[in-house]
């Protein structure tokens, strides 16, 4: 299935009210340097196209970039790393953010229910926790708090190392932006937001896949 | 998908006479079993058997051919007869006015290439006829206000609120007998068999508008659209409670179900957030879905999550406040003044905090009227009886063995079994006085289900739990529901 580059898929989710990264995406390896003294270091720099939905398994995510130097190198090497089935393709540079917390959520096409909501628990046990919870389309305001409500991780959800509690009423507005993209545009077949990162208690989609039917 | 009418639903549930198709002179067959239920169970309307063979079954003469029966006097048509004759059977049922069939024979769906299509031929008939079509391959249709039980499988519930519509006739046999066990009764029950024409959603659909029916109770293995099943649901639930026991939740349970009804198989935490979204009561085990069916039919809808444990011994009161804990109920603070109001009725010793631990201290009229202060203070939205029955179990010992009715015992015997009559009777009266639920829990519904205590509670009509756990579940159901609704503005 078609998917949309992340630069895209991020447009169109952030015109849903999904908070995403200030970021640019650059057509050289100069303008990816340029990009990151406008954001500040240390960025990220990952190569962004239509046709890639992998970007990790491929090594094309490349992470804390503390100067012009090493944006300009990875840049490059990115660039480099584009194959003729790509397409059209340009680094995207975004600020490194940090977070101890991620959730995930997407929307996802399933034969009996149609089009899902999902929200769980994120991260590298993300797996094996399996802590997730699902909506139909269309979905209410109060759906999406219950979903919520519905993880088993609550704690991870308040005041965490540190961390402010997590603002429950944005991520139900990642919901309901999910929802929203899905039902304004019939042709959305799945969505992606991996990891939707909780930086100071907000979530932020630091990734996103779109796919839209062929 | 259309949606069956609602005349053929009241020649299902409310017949004015019925036919048995293919009626046997063997005891052993689904023909005659049909039959004996039928009258076995006092069905008043008027009962005709057809079969090849002519003569007589359980004294009920048997047409050789539906056209010799009457015009007009029978709604309902419960076919015991091999899918072949079901075409031209239907046909000549439809000439004598008949508006519904519980088809219970197998060759179907359920077998092969050529099953399938008989069953969408009588489908495709059934509907140029103007017929409702139950089944095929079901096991039958109960209904207590007509007093009927067409059914090829023996359990006959006592009257009640429950609606039951399966997926598998078995449930439906599992779900009237804790009927029959818990005197917790049933209006309607059927087995969608291979839900051919009419499915379980459509039977929610009619309980919902039924006044017969206060909640909804259904299993359900496979649900070929989903989407069009929520929807259906969520209508239901918008109108009254439905109980939900799902087969195939796991990978193992959906292996079975794949052999068993050729369910797909689905996410099952995508079904769990479909059953939250559309209000479902999704139970765990059949014993669970049956219990919080009662509950919905029996009790009024918490206002509130907070909970008050009423108990005559310590340990009790505590699992139960764990209980509560891990659910979404509140162990409710006893508040100032209704803490003052009980200390005027009991020695100092009591817990004077929920759990309301008597510790002995009460006399003959402390129950009731603890009952009623807890029950009728504002902060309150729950109450959870526990210790009904032990006098009565007391004097169950006395009254069996040698030294009885002298020593006195005649007269305590009396007493204790008075009063356990008093306390159930007390916890019903307050319920229905405050609107607001009142459960009483204790192994002696079960140990002992004839002890006065446990035996007042189900006269009052109401469920009495085997364990204060089984209460605070179902009490858990009814809040989670009450609390869709409040958020919805229903």
């Amino acid at each position: 299935m078609p998917t949309l580059s992340e630069a895209e898929s991020k447009a169109r989710l952030a015109a849903h009210g999904v908070p995403v990264l200030d970021e640019r995406v650059a057509g050289t390896a100069d303008e990816a340097v340029g990009a990151a003294h406008e954001l500040g270091f240390p960025v990220v720099a990952k190569l962004c196209g239509d046709a890639i939905a992998h970007k990790t398994e491929r090594g094309l995510v490349r992470l804390n970039l503390g100067d012009g130097e090493a944006v300009r190198s990875a840049a490059t090497d990115l660039l480099a790393a584009a194959r003729p089935e790509d397409g059209a393709v340009g680094v995207l540079v975004a600020p490194q953010v940090r977070a101890t917390r991620e959730l995930i959520a997407g929307l996802n096409l399933d034969p009996q229910f149609g089009l899902t909501v999902m929200l769980g628990i994120g991260g590298v046990l993300a797996e094996a926790l399996g802590d997730v919870a699902f909506r139909l389309v269309p979905l209410t305001r109060t759906d999406a708090e219950e979903m919520l409500d519905d993880l088993a991780t609550q704690a991870l959800l308040g005041a965490f190392r540190g961390e402010p509690p997590v603002d429950r009423e944005a991520v139900v507005d990642v919901l309901l932006g999910l929802a929203g993209l899905a039902e304004a545009d019939p042709s959305v077949r799945s969505v992606d937001l991996n990891p939707l990162m909780i930086v100071e208690g907000r979530p932020v989609a630091v990734d996103a896949l779109v796919e839209v039917a062929p | 998908m259309t949606v069956p009418d609602r005349s053929g639903f009241e020649a299902l549930f409310a017949p004015r006479g019925v036919i048995v198709a293919g009626a046997s002179t063997h005891p052993g067959k689904f023909g005659f079993v049909a039959l004996h239920n039928i009258l076995r169970n006092g069905y008043p309307g008027k009962v005709f058997a057809t079969n090849r063979e002519g003569g007589e079954v359980l004294g009920v003469p048997c047409a050789t051919s539906i056209d010799d029966l009457p015009d007009g006097e029978a709604d309902l048509v419960f076919v015991c007869t091999p899918a072949g004759a079901n075409p031209d059977l239907l046909r000549a049922c439809a000439k004598k006015g008949v508006r519904a069939a519980f088809v219970t024979s197998a060759g179907y769906g359920e077998a092969g290439e050529e099953g399938r299509r008989a069953e969408a031929d009588l489908v495709a008939l059934a509907g140029e006829l103007g017929m409702l079509l139950a089944g095929p391959n079901g096991q039958g249709v109960v209904s207590t206000p007509a007093s009927l039980c067409a059914q090829i499988v023996a359990p006959y519930p006592p009257a009640g609120r429950i609606g039951i519509a399966s997926q598998s006739g078995n449930f439906v046999s599992s779900f009237m007998n804790y009927a029959v066990q818990t005197g917790v009764g049933v209006s309607r029950a059927v087995s969608a068999g291979n839900a051919a024409a009419t499915t379980v959603p459509d039977y929610l659909d009619f309980y919902a508008e039924d006044p017969e029916t206060a909640v909804g109770l259904a299993y359900v293995e496979s649900i070929p659209d989903g989407r069009a099943f929520y929807e259906r649901v969520k209508g239901v639930v918008e109108r009254k409670p439905l109980v939900v026991l799902k087969g195939g939740a796991t990978a193992g349970g959906q292996q079975a179900a794949a052999s068993h009804t050729g369910a797909l198989a689905t996410d099952d935490r995508l079904f769990d957030g479909m059953c939250r979204q559309a209000g479902v009561t999704r139970a765990a085990t059949v014993e669970e879905a049956f219990e919080a069916a009662a509950t919905f039919a029996t009790q009024p809808l918490p206002k509130g999550p907070r909970t008050v444990v009423v108990t005559t011994a310590g340990g009790w009161g505590v699992v139960t406040a764990d209980a509560i804990t891990r659910s979404s109920l509140e162990l409710a603070p006893l508040p100032d003044d209704l803490r003052a109001a009980i200390d005027q009725k009991l020695p100092p010793r009591w817990s004077r905090n929920n759990p309301i631990d008597l510790a002995g201290g009460e006399t003959r009229d402390t129950i009731p009227e603890v009952l009623e202060l807890v029950a009728s203070h504002p902060d309150v939205d729950a109450v959870i009886y526990l210790g009904l029955g032990i006098q009565s179990n007391q004097a169950r010992t006395m009254r069996t063995g040698p030294y009885y009715p002298d020593h006195g015992l005649e007269r305590i015997v009396d007493f204790h079994e008075r009063q356990d009559r008093r306390y159930a009777e007390a916890a019903a009266a307050v319920s229905e006085a405050t609107g607001k639920p009142v459960l009483t829990a204790t192994e002696l519904a079960v140990a002992m289900p004839d002890n006065p205590g446990p035996a007042a509670v189900r006269e009052s009509g109401r469920l009495c739990y085997a364990a204060s756990n089984r209460a605070v579940t179902a009490l858990d159901h009814l809040w989670r529901h009450a609390r869709w609704r409040q958020r919805r503005g229903l």
